[in-house]
């Protein structure tokens, strides 16, 4: 078995998740080629052979133009796997691949046996277990799911570069806009009381900020409580918001996705409420109280004086 | 200008799920449907491109595959503002993977010369996020993903992709092009009575699946299961006030105050 692993820089960094492809590619025992989009200074240590896509001459962003030459590195490599992150780049990248190569993707995979490869399906409350029909399957793997390895201190990597094609992609990248900093900074916060969609409306949200202010603690929401403007995107938890590990944690209405559980599964201690008992986020809590959140919290407020 | 908009039909997710006869996916009777939530700001960006642009000058069809019961989601995005809508006909639409889905999509848009094609990021049920891109590079169209501001010009489309940690990137893509829509990119509207009324007289085609050409499938699915349970939570049921007090007790125990 050989895998292409595809590693792509942002703003020059390469981001530590992209260690875990190395402990896929382990996992599978499969021998590992490396396809770097990135400056030639933030490439891995690793031992094999590397293709790089030095984004001083061919840009982070430049979709068309990545995929026709990973492509035609994968032709010439023939790989069974070719494996991607499942982050903005990997989910952009891996069809265009795929529909390249005629080959199989499978998307978002938490896990790999010897039936196939595993993803999570409506809202992680069930995993399909896939196979592809192809002899060329194209992969992206969802951060977390396996560890990061260790850098290879010391390994020698025999890097080729590769030049871009005379012409590019159809897609014109133009800047990076930086997120704006944060007012709240809710990775201080012994607590954190999040707002969900489950809450129902924007008038509930008074319920959440008001327990959160009864346990000393912030208040916290989940992205469609942001999205719909019931509470400032300064205090949105998860991926695309701010990473928080408080002493507890409390999730009201939210059904734990994997966006939320990445900004807030390191709590020490994390309490959900929510009429679904087979919500995920009942998988990283540490108490599920089955309830109408927007019933129960007037009356916990009450017990708690 | 003509955009297509491309929306799936997806089962109420809150409810409890269980596994088909098949084995390979969840049994949807009984389940309450609705649009994709990512579908739905794909809708809502057309018709604002509509109302932006002026009702004339824009053109929108929105296309589902799946059984007859899809044709309630159409109806749906005729009542937020579409012109017409497509329903390609396929009562076994969930034994397809991504690829197929496209293939389809592809095979009625081809000769229809759309401008604009917007799509979901992801489906909320499957999650692949693959349909979109598939779609545009069968068509050749430019495509960008992750869609969270967007701005038309007359050949070209200026948009914000959101990237990791707030981190966003503009990108310029020349018309025709094909978007897939991320959460925040808008607000969908809720359809008026008047305009669900008016949607009733809108075009509403139907083909049968039979009529486009597939490819066999790339991907095989061996089994549909529950995830891993680690199962170490303590769950408090019960009637409100015993589980109120209960709860209460844990988090006075935790607080900070
Ligand atoms: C690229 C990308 C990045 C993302 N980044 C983030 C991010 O940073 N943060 C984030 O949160 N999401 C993010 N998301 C979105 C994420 O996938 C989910 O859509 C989102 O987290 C769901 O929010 P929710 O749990 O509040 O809503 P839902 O998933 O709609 O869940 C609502 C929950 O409330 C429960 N409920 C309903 N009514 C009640 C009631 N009355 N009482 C109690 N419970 C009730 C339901 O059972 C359900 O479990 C991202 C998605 C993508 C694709």
């Amino acid at each position: 078995m050989k895998c292409v692993l595809v590693m792509h820089s942002r703003q020059g960094q390469l981001p530590e998740s992209s260690y875990e492809l190395f402990t896929c590619a382990e996992q599978i025992g499969a021998e590992q080629v490396l396809v770097f989009i990135g400056p030639r200074a933030a490439l891995p240590p690793f031992a094999g052979r590397v293709y790089l896509l030095d984004s001083e001459v061919w840009g982070e962003f430049n979709p068309g133009a990545h995929c026709q030459a990973i492509a035609e590195i994968v032709r010439s490599e023939q790989p069974q796997l070719v494996v991607l992150e499942h982050s903005s780049f990997g989910w952009d990248l891996a069809p265009r691949l795929a529909a390249s190569l005629d080959a199989a993707q499978i998307s978002e995979v938490v896990a790999i046996s010897a039936d196939g490869y595993e993803v999570p399906c409506c809202n992680a409350k069930l995993r399909r277990v896939l196979a592809p029909a192809t002899p060329l399957c194209v992969i992206t793997v969802q951060s977390g799911a396996f560890d990061a390895a260790s850098p290879l201190v010391g390994a020698v990597a025999q890097i080729s570069e590769v030049a871009p094609p005379p012409q590019g992609g159809k897609e014109k990248f133009v800047a990076y806009e930086e997120a704006e900093a944060a007012s709240v900074d809710l990775g201080k916060a012994e607590v954190v009381v999040s707002a969900g969609r489950g809450m129902g409306k924007a008038e509930n949200i008074e319920l959440v900020a008001r327990l959160a202010a009864a346990l000393g603690g912030e208040l916290g929401a989940s992205r469609p409580v942001v999205d719909a403007g019931w509470v400032e995107h300064d205090r949105q938890v998860g991926t695309t918001g701010q990473c928080v590990s408080p002493a507890m944690y409390v999730a009201c209405g939210i059904s734990g996705a994997v966006q939320h559980l990445a900004g807030m599964k390191k709590s020490a201690f994390i309490v959900a409420i929510n009429k679904d008992k087979d919500a995920p986020i009942g998988e990283v809590a540490d108490v599920l109280a089955v309830a109408d959140a927007v019933q129960l919290l007037p009356q916990v407020l009450e017990q708690l004086g | 200008m003509k955009i297509l908009v491309c929306v799936k039909q997806i089962v109420d997710l809150e409810a409890r799920l269980r596994v088909n006869d098949d084995g390979t996916w969840i049994d949807c009777s009984d389940l309450a449907l609705r649009m994709n939530e990512y579908d739905e700001y794909a809708v809502e960006q057309a018709v604002r491109f509509k109302e932006q642009c002026g009702a004339d000058q824009v053109d929108v069809t929105v296309l589902s595959i799946g059984a007859a019961t899809v044709t309630e989601t159409l109806k749906k995005a005729l009542a937020m503002g579409c012109d017409r809508a497509v329903h390609i006909n396929d009562d076994a639409a969930w034994r397809k993977d991504p690829a197929q889905i496209a293939a389809i999509i592809a095979a009625f848009a081809a000769d229809k010369g759309f401008d604009l094609i917007l799509a979901g990021m992801q489906s909320q049920d499957r999650g692949s996020a693959q349909v979109g891109a598939l779609v545009a590079q069968r068509l050749d169209y430019g495509c960008v993903t992750t869609v969270i501001d967007c701005d038309l010009q007359p050949d070209k489309i200026t948009v914000r992709r959101e990237l990791e940690g707030g981190l966003k990137a503009v990108v310029e893509v020349k018309l025709p092009a094909l978007l897939t829509c991320q959460l925040g990119l808008n607000t969908p509207r809720y359809p008026t009575l008047p305009n669900i009324m008016k949607a009733k007289r809108k075009e509403l085609l139907s083909f049968d699946v039979e009529e486009f050409a597939c490819p066999d499938p790339l991907v095989r699915t061996v089994a549909l299961t529950p995830p891993p349970r680690k199962g170490s939570a303590l769950i408090i049921e019960g009637g409100n006030d015993e589980v109120a007090a209960q709860l209460a007790k844990i988090l006075v125990a935790r607080r900070v105050a």
